[in-house]
């Protein structure tokens, strides 16, 4: 196996129906010779799951017969959920964790503020309800939000837009 | 310029097996990284700037922390310590800036741990006890988030076109944290506002509580006149940060507090190393673990 296609399969460890490719944090791998330099980006500036996937990435690596691994972190340019590829949005639903919209590049200008949280369509991953309704901004992670769907009163995560 | 690589944050690191006591546990956090400098800008001045937003990060993401388990409600909780996450990452990247450029090898951790008081650059605003406990309360720790993110966000806003690579990198990911933060402290602060007349009566005092420390934001220091194209000379930001709070204000039916700043102490606010009593006891805290134990993990 090529060591991109090792890379690809490892899986994230907060969101672990997805794969760090399908989660978009997975930048580059270099391969030459046994050596691999794999790069990736972190979700949130203190997402404390960084360490997990350097560690599984390795790992995976070095079982694949890779000798010299070496995982590096760019922060340039930030990471979006708009990378989370249509595979990923697919699985996500699948599991029943409500994928993020699409958000595009951020106008220029100074950041608009909201004082209710912005009406979002995040129809609800079990029933397809658009009648959900946000519990809260922040979950057990921080890249989810909690969310209710009104129809079948089930509550389930949404991985919020950044 | 392209960032794409401009910033390595985090290498391989040894002894990663181990977990973390304190601290982070790399060897070296920005080993690998683009350490060039911009041409003809000052280390000491770049260092002290990287430390002063670094602090301001660190010292509010602690505060913060001190809500986990005590906050009104469980979401709240959760919420307040996914906040003070995303500031202890931003502090661990300008802490670990701040090393690389000072050049005199001290890391991450050792410029959080084994600093003095002094030695703190932060503004006062972020040390000042607003709770849990007697210092202050809920509505007061959000008046301070309000004011804190408001005023962080309009810096890394334009933070984002340093001439710096790192500083440049780490405000284009903090900005859509901050904006989240921001919101986050808007939206309680109109619900606390338009509550009972008690929670009114709380974010009233709360605000009055916060407001002394608003002025030192926007104070310009030495340090961020001295790098010009680098640094964000705060003094420029309070039109677009006072158009933001009273957007809040006026939609909670508040009206801005009219409470003279607090006094320089000789002429020295946080970003002079001159801090409040608060600092002392937070970092008394915070540092326990790493001074007694040099090095200790498990
Ligand atoms: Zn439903």
């Amino acid at each position: 196996m090529t060591a991109r296609a090792v890379a690809e399969g490892v899986l994230d460890p907060e969101l672990p129906v997805l794969t760090l490719a399908e989660l978009g944090v997975l930048r580059e791998v270099i391969e030459s010779d046994d050596r691999v330099v794999v790069t990736i980006t972190p979700t949130y500036s203190g997402c404390p799951a960084i360490e997990e996937m350097r560690r599984d990435l390795r790992t995976a690596l070095t079982e694949a017969g890779y000798r010299d691994v070496e995982v590096r972190t760019v922060l340039a340019p930030a990471w979006t959920t708009d990378w989370i590829s249509e595979s990923g949005r697919r699985k996500l639903l699948e599991h029943g964790i409500a994928p993020p919209a699409r958000v595009g590049p951020r106008p220029a200008g100074p950041v608009p503020l909201n004082l209710v949280p912005p009406p979002a369509r995040v129809p609800c991953p079990r029933c397809g309800s658009a009648e959900t309704t946000e519990l809260s901004r922040f979950s057990a992670t921080a890249c989810k939000a909690l969310r209710r769907c009104e129809s079948c009163r089930e509550p389930f995560e949404h991985v919020k837009e950044l | 310029m392209s960032f794409d690589n401009a910033y390595e944050a985090i290498n391989d690191g040894a002894g990663e097996d181990a977990h973390w006591a304190f601290g982070t546990g790399f060897d070296d956090p920005l080993a690998g990284v683009d350490r060039a400098l911009p041409a003809g800008v000052p280390v000491a001045e770049l260092t002290a700037y990287c430390l002063m937003l670094g602090d301001d990060a660190l010292v509010l993401s602690q505060r913060l922390a001190e809500w986990c388990s005590r906050a009104p409600e469980l979401e709240e909780d959760v919420a307040l310590a996914n906040i003070a996450l995303d500031l202890l990452g931003q502090a661990r990247l300008l802490l670990s800036r701040a090393g690389e450029v000072e050049g005199a090898g001290r890391d991450e951790d050792t410029l959080a741990y084994l600093r003095d008081e002094h030695e703190f650059r932060n503004v006062r605003l972020v040390e000042i006890d607003c709770g849990p406990g007697p210092g202050g309360d809920f509505a007061s720790t959000i008046a301070r988030l309000l004011v804190f993110s408001s005023w962080r966000l309009a810096v890394f806003s334009r933070l984002v076109e340093s001439a710096d690579p790192v500083l440049s990198a780490v405000a284009a990911k903090g900005v859509k944290e901050l904006a989240y933060h921001r919101d986050h402290a808007a939206q309680w602060t109109l619900r606390l506002a338009g509550g009972t007349e008690y929670s009114r009566e709380r974010m009233v005092a709360g605000l009055a509580r916060v407001w002394p420390l608003v002025g030192e934001l926007f104070d310009p220091h030495p340090v961020e006149l001295a790098l010009p194209g680098v640094a964000v000379d705060p003094s420029l930001l309070r039109p677009e940060v006072d158009q933001v709070l009273d957007t809040v204000f006026g939609a909670a039916g508040l009206h801005r507090p009219e409470i003279a700043p607090l006094s320089p102490v000789a002429g020295r606010t946080g970003r002079d190393g001159a801090h409040t009593e608060a600092l002392g006891y937070l970092l008394a805290e915070m540092q326990y673990l790493a001074r007694s134990l040099p090095g200790a993990s498990w």
